[in-house]
């Protein structure tokens, strides 16, 4: 029995502006159903708003509410649409702001549609005036809902299987400069890379089509390079081509022309939103594709932790949307990204069940319910010293991606790719043997540097090459010691 | 030229201990370790012949070394690999694949080139050894 139904209802629809909690959208003592999704956010209320009417007031301005009493909700069934707020808490050491968990019908959303979803979720309610910030930091998306997108259209496994590569992380690299390169230049740099021995080549996010560069002339020289390298050296290579465009014509046109010189992977950026992610998954699957995804953009809103939009819900979102790879931080590297918020990215892109981890910022159970999983990508800033960080970090379904760390070798490219191949292998060597990995790793990687002169090149040139920043989206829960019982 | 496909190939050939470590490394995790050879070893050739059923049930990796050396007294002039099986839920596929023999020489591939409209090149992978039947081509 929730709270509007114990009110006379004449009350209740009277005209006039009214407390969100006292419309419905509070309710304490609701108990979530199995195929509601649930949200927490983050909410920080003006200075004196009640945070409870905060949270009822993000309840309804994310589901049915407008800001005064409509006397049409009664043509509805206006208590199933309602979303719920239904518990709130102090966020831990932040006096203002308050955790705010609100349940929602799944009769709200279109199947299959993360637009529509987000719509509601992330639509109007981040401007609202009695909230100085709201941040998404989690959903629980009902299995009966995951179940209605397709996922990734190729997966971790079968893309093993497809590029015949298994037992340790995938190798790539980002060719620099980002600009400038003429295409024929760009395909001697994937060539050196590929034939140096990474197993993939990347566009960086705003490689498209330019005066210096047509993609047409890019795509050509790169499966030139690709092809190349795969001759000398007996393995598949693949580098992906951003098909990212203006229009989605001119993108299933790049992502057409890309399968037709045989390309088994193209790439996108997030910028080109929710939908368009979709339409280019749905084509990978019909084509074979393997689905690149890029993360541009995505700081502007995730990095901060009082308002926006958790990267966390970016990645399941973007498991359920349709990508085969997605950049999920690197930890070690330039960029923003604290180790125990970053694993529990990975996991999400990783798992098939994901318990509720606090302090790795997970605020629910997950089930993917068999949905193929995302391959997690690490790249900025990374470089072979750190091969054994990473791998422990990582574990063996990731791509490392070394741009800089590749291209940047005293040696040339070539050299660069092997430093990071070999580097790698042997620390896989090492760990499968029962290694302690994180305290051997720089003397394993010296043992591998006697028989590989690149590699002991680029030790010695990036030995102290750290960043050791303090993190701004750490998790606010940390374990605490418990009696094993 | 050194076919690098399989997880340890930038590495120097593994001696047979360091190939014993990698095997039982698969059996503590509960995969099935099968010994395949071939000597087409063209980049799309996936299935490379079987010595034998993957050994779902084998629990010290001396066994499959066994196999591993009667692999190699037949087929010792061609490729070899050893790969860890998982069937659990999720993955049902392979976790560890990697040349454990080759041969001697190792003469590569040649790349054909067919020009075709509007710059387009069709590209097809030929190995140099492929060209002599099964069974003549490394000898």
């Amino acid at each position: 029995m929730n709270a509007i139904d114990k009110r006379e209802r004449r009350d209740r629809y009277a005209a006039g502006v009214m407390k969100y909690q006292d419309m419905g959208y509070w309710q304490p003592d609701y108990e979530p159903k199995d195929t509601d999704v649930i949200a927490v956010f983050r909410i920080t209320p003006q200075d004196g708003v009640d945070p409870i009417e905060a949270a009822a007031a993000v309840a309804g301005e994310s589901s049915t509410a407008t800001w005064t009493v409509v006397w049409t909700d009664r043509l509805t069934a206006c208590d199933k649409y309602r979303a719920k707020a239904h518990r709130v808490e102090p966020v831990p050491g932040a006096p203002d702001s308050w955790f705010a968990y609100i349940a929602y019908d799944i009769d709200l959303f279109e199947p299959g549609s993360i637009a529509n979803l987000t719509a509601s979720i992330i639509g109007n309610v981040f401007g609202f005036k009695p909230l100085k910030a709201l941040r998404l930091e989690d959903m629980r998306l009902p299995v009966a809902y995951v179940k209605t997108f397709d996922g990734p259209p190729t997966g971790i496994v079968v893309e093993r299987e497809r590029l015949d590569k298994f037992g340790r992380p995938l190798l790539g690299a980002t060719v620099k400069p980002k600009l400038g390169l003429s295409g024929r230049n760009y395909g001697r740099v994937v060539y050196e890379a590929l034939k140096g021995g990474l197993d993939f080549t990347k566009d960086d996010e705003n490689i498209n089509s330019q005066p210096f560069m047509h993609w047409r002339d890019r795509f050509l020289y790169c499966m030139e390079a690709v092809n190349r390298a795969q001759a000398v050296t007996g393995e598949v290579k693949g580098t992906y081509l951003n098909v990212t465009a203006a229009t989605m014509e001119d993108m299933y046109e790049r992502a057409e022309f890309a399968k037709s010189i045989g390309s088994v992977v193209v790439m996108i950026d997030l910028v080109i939103g929710y939908t368009a992610i979709q339409s280019m998954s749905k084509w990978a699957r019909r084509n074979d594709m393997v689905l690149h995804l890029h993360r541009a953009g995505h700081s502007t809103y995730t990095r901060q932790k009082s308002h926006g939009v958790s990267f966390r819900v970016i990645a399941k979102w973007m498991r359920l949307a349709g990508v085969d790879h997605i950049h999920a931080g690197t930890v070690v590297g330039k960029l923003e990204g604290d180790p125990a918020t970053t694993k529990g990215y990975y996991d999400i892109c990783r798992e098939d069940f994901l318990p509720k981890r606090l302090e790795n910022g997970i605020f629910f159970d997950q089930s993917f319910a068999s949905l193929r999983k995302t391959l997690p990508v690490a790249s900025g800033g990374i470089h072979a010293g750190q091969m054994h960080q990473l791998l422990d970090l990582f574990g063996d379904d990731v791509v490392l991606q070394f741009g800089g760390g590749t291209i940047g070798h005293p040696m040339g490219i070539q050299a660069g790719a092997t430093a990071n191949r070999v580097a790698l292998e042997a620390m896989v060597l090492a760990r499968n043997e029962g290694r302690d990995i994180v305290h051997e790793g720089p003397d394993i990687l010296a043992a591998a540097s006697r028989h590989c002169t690149p590699l002991r090149q680029a030790l010695d040139v990036w030995k102290d090459v750290t960043f050791n920043y303090t993190s701004t989206d750490a998790p606010d829960f940390v374990p605490t010691a418990s009696v094993a019982g | 030229m050194r076919l690098t496909q399989g997880t340890f190939s930038f590495l120097p050939d593994l001696t047979d201990e360091q190939i014993t470590a990698q095997v039982q490394y698969c059996i503590d995790q509960g995969w099935a370790v099968n010994i395949e050879f071939t000597d087409d070893p063209h980049p799309r050739n996936t299935y490379w012949d079987m010595w034998g059923l993957p050994m779902f049930d084998i629990r010290d990796a001396a066994g499959v070394m066994t196999e591993l050396t009667a692999c190699r007294k037949v087929y010792g002039d061609r490729y070899i690999r050893i790969s860890g099986f998982d069937a659990s839920h999720g993955w049902e596929s392979v976790r560890l694949s990697f040349i454990v023999n080759r041969p001697a020489n190792e003469p590569g591939f040649t790349l054909e080139r067919q020009e075709s409209e509007g710059r387009r090149v069709l590209y097809t992978t030929r190995a140099y050894s492929a060209q002599l039947p099964e069974g003549e081509r490394y000898a």
